[in-house]
């Protein structure tokens, strides 16, 4: 088996089964095997399944499994790339919330790295303001990288690709992060392959430190790349040792915006690139004025399959009223066609961080918990005493919605 | 015109547990699916196919189960089908994938990138949605994302000369114009997916499916599977566990429990 990432002595395999057990991926099992020595007990790797983790490796105690070498083949002169970026989204002119949430970030990174990284936002667009490279300074930008075009006017995927290619390219930075937003999405994950290297999505913890990088037993700043996999059901850590820069987005919300602070220095670099021609054409953006923005609240009320019906919604709105929040709800009520896609906080729904997330008939499904994880505090109202929702709530009421909900309107109205 | 929707195989993600014991995924007795936002794609392939005649490959990487996401395909209406499956592609992550699939895209169409390749916004088990736009960028093609509605614009002689959709962003719905050849995902609203015919079931259910392997697609051997991928997963552990706090039972006594929010939110300075 010369193609898995892993090789398994068969004179040194006992058939103890604890690299089975120890495997996270479900990728070994114990098979019957001539030489084996005990009769249907020795290890086996499916290549497929396998992701190199080694953690069969430390688990065996027999020394049986060991790493297969490969050459490798990255990124040339990984020594060259220093800094850490920022891709900073605008649309009209407005720079999203993300940035500066994961400029906040960016500012740990840097203090993490050392040696003299900066830390850097791009923005691309045209006719764009002072005000706007000013609040990526205030937000710890040391440098603005600009790039005013009237290609950039609007969104399109190819042209931003080639200008934020051609910026890495030019400056080479060793980290580069987007807010994981329809734009941010889209576009990176092709600019991760024109420049040849590893992305990872929607990243809930992020950390630069000394590693050893397992292929060339070299220590290296590494970026630890913590994300949810199989809806959230486990976390995995992921890096990208050999490649530059270490790419990653992250949704809107999971990181805190720390205080802007007017008083910071930084500069602004005007990049003028010869940019590749628009291969698409915008004709128009409808806005939907009745559109609603639920990870903007500080205060949520959100509904689940427990509600039953849409009209049952409607108290909902009420106590959001009351409470000066928005109304929000769990997949389950979008699937029932209650409640539109906007409103759904989840894995394929929206991360939200309120201050207070109060939540009726929402059991608390592992992809709906994954999208409350920022929030300050939780209050669940469930009818189900083992309702997971109670194993995050701060506080959890077991009772019967329909009677609940409307005492909670009265008690608020009086 | 030559569409090419491309398929993936995964877990039914909502039944992938952890085991307690041993903090590592239990996959027996999980469902493999289509994913289901592929669905829509493919369907939407199908709806060129009924109105201009368009040609409707399906391409899917996997492991050698994956024919049954590509006899499903046939069974609906595709014309041909393309299992991109070898040991040597296991552990890929999205940039080897997409290098590969883009390998087997241009072989499935003679060299070329075809007129229009379609993938659902992002599959379920990974949710990373990078490898459409990955594909896109080897096929060297444009790309538009998060694809609601797609119209496709005939000239004289009913030929298809280009095409308009409407992308779903954050800050609205962009309608967006554009030549072929092109790379979509779509989404969900983009067409619900039609049942396939018994007839084409029996037929799909004996269809040949093309295999091909790192040879047939004359692939580089340092860029794909886990060799020729960029990132690495180094550990796997269950979530965090916040631990629950305050609860109380208000079974019967609806203005108890609802009285007792309002005081824990005024304790908290909630509410006024």
């Amino acid at each position: 088996m010369a193609d898995a990432p892993i090789y398994i002595d068969p004179k040194l395999c006992k058939g103890c089964g604890k690299c089975v057990k120890g495997c996270g991926f479900g990728a070994l099992r114990m098979i019957d095997a001539p030489g084996a020595n005990k009769p249907g007990k020795l290890a086996e790797v499916d290549p497929s399944a396998c992701r190199a983790c080694s953690a069969c490796v430390k688990a065996c105690p027999f020394g049986a499994i060991s790493e297969v070498k490969r050459e490798v083949r990255g990124t040339e002169g990984l020594d060259e790339y220093k800094d850490i970026w920022v891709f900073a989204e605008q649309t009209g002119g407005k720079v999203a919330e993300v940035a500066y949430e994961l400029l906040s970030k960016g500012l740990e990174l840097k203090a993490q790295r050392g040696g003299g990284a900066r830390l850097c936002a791009v923005l691309l667009g045209h006719g764009l303001s002072d005000e706007a490279k000013a609040s990526l300074v205030a937000a710890g930008a040391d440098v603005v990288y600009v790039v005013d075009d009237p290609a950039l006017a609007d969104y399109e995927a190819n042209v931003y690709v080639d200008a934020v290619s051609q910026l890495i390219m030019k400056r080479r930075p060793e980290v580069v992060l987007a807010g994981a937003t329809a734009v941010g999405r889209a576009f990176f994950a092709r600019v991760a392959v024109k420049v040849r290297t590893g992305l990872t999505a929607d990243c809930t913890m992020l950390k630069v430190e000394q590693t050893e990088n397992k292929d060339t037993g070299v220590m290296q700043m590494l970026l630890h790349q913590t994300r949810p996999a199989f809806g959230g059901n486990i976390m995995a850590t992921i890096m990208t040792p050999n490649h530059r820069p270490q790419m990653a987005t992250v949704r809107p919300k999971v990181f805190k915006k720390a205080p802007p602070d007017p008083s910071r220095c930084g500069e602004t670099v005007l990049e003028a690139l010869k940019l590749a021609a628009a291969r698409t054409r915008l004709v128009k953006v409808e806005r939907d004025p009745g559109s609603v923005d639920i990870a903007a609240h500080d205060i949520l009320v959100a509904g689940g399959r427990g509600l039953k019906k849409a009209e049952n919604f409607k108290l909902l709105f009420r106590l959001a009223e009351l409470l000066g929040g928005e109304v929000a709800c769990s997949r389950a009520c979008v699937d029932a066609g209650w409640c539109p896609v906007m409103r759904q906080v989840g894995q394929t729904g929206k991360t939200v961080a309120p201050k207070l997330y109060l939540c009726f008939g929402i059991s608390g499904a592992i992809q709906h918990l994954e999208g409350i994880r920022g929030a300050d505090t939780i209050v669940a109202v469930n009818s189900d005493p083992n309702a997971p929702i109670f194993g995050v709530a701060d506080f959890g009421v077991v009772g019967d919605l329909f009677e609940i909900l409307p005492a909670l309107v009265a008690e608020l109205e009086r | 015109m030559h569409v090419v929707v491309c398929v993936k195989q995964v877990p039914d993600t909502t039944n992938v547990r952890i085991n307690p014991k041993t903090n590592t995924l239990m996959r027996e007795g999980v469902e493999s699916i289509v994913n289901p936002f592929d669905e829509y794609a493919l369907e939407q392939a199908l709806e060129l196919k009924d109105r201009f005649g368009a040609k409707v490959s399906v391409v899917s990487m996997g492991p050698p189960q994956a024919t049954a996401v590509l006899r499903e395909a046939l069974a609906r209406g595709a014309d041909d089908a393309h299992l991109v499956s070898s040991r040597a592609f296991g552990g890929a992550d999205t940039l080897a994938t997409s290098y590969t699939i883009a390998l087997a895209i241009k072989k499935v169409c003679g060299g070329d990138a075809p007129d229009l390749v379609l993938f659902g916004k992002q599959a379920i088990d990974g949710d990373t949605a990078q490898v459409g736009p990955g594909v896109s960028e080897f096929l060297d093609v444009p790309l538009v994302t998060y694809v609601k509605s797609l119209e496709v614009r005939a000239g004289r002689g009913g030929a298809p000369t280009g095409w308009s959709v409407v992308s779903v962003m954050d800050d609205g719905e962009h309608v967006v114009e554009g030549k072929f050849p092109a790379v979509m995902t779509v989404l969900k609203e983009a067409a619900p997916p039609r049942f396939a015919p018994l007839a084409g079931a029996i037929e799909a259910a004996h269809a040949e499916i093309d295999v091909l392997d790192e040879k047939a697609l004359e692939a580089d051997p340092g860029k794909i599977g886990l060799g020729g991928s960029p990132t690495k997963v180094v550990t796997i552990f269950p979530p965090p566990v916040k631990g629950g706090g305050e609860k109380i039972d208000a079974r019967g006594g609806a203005a108890r429990g609802a009285r007792a929010i309002v005081e824990f939110l005024s304790r908290k300075g909630l509410v006024k």
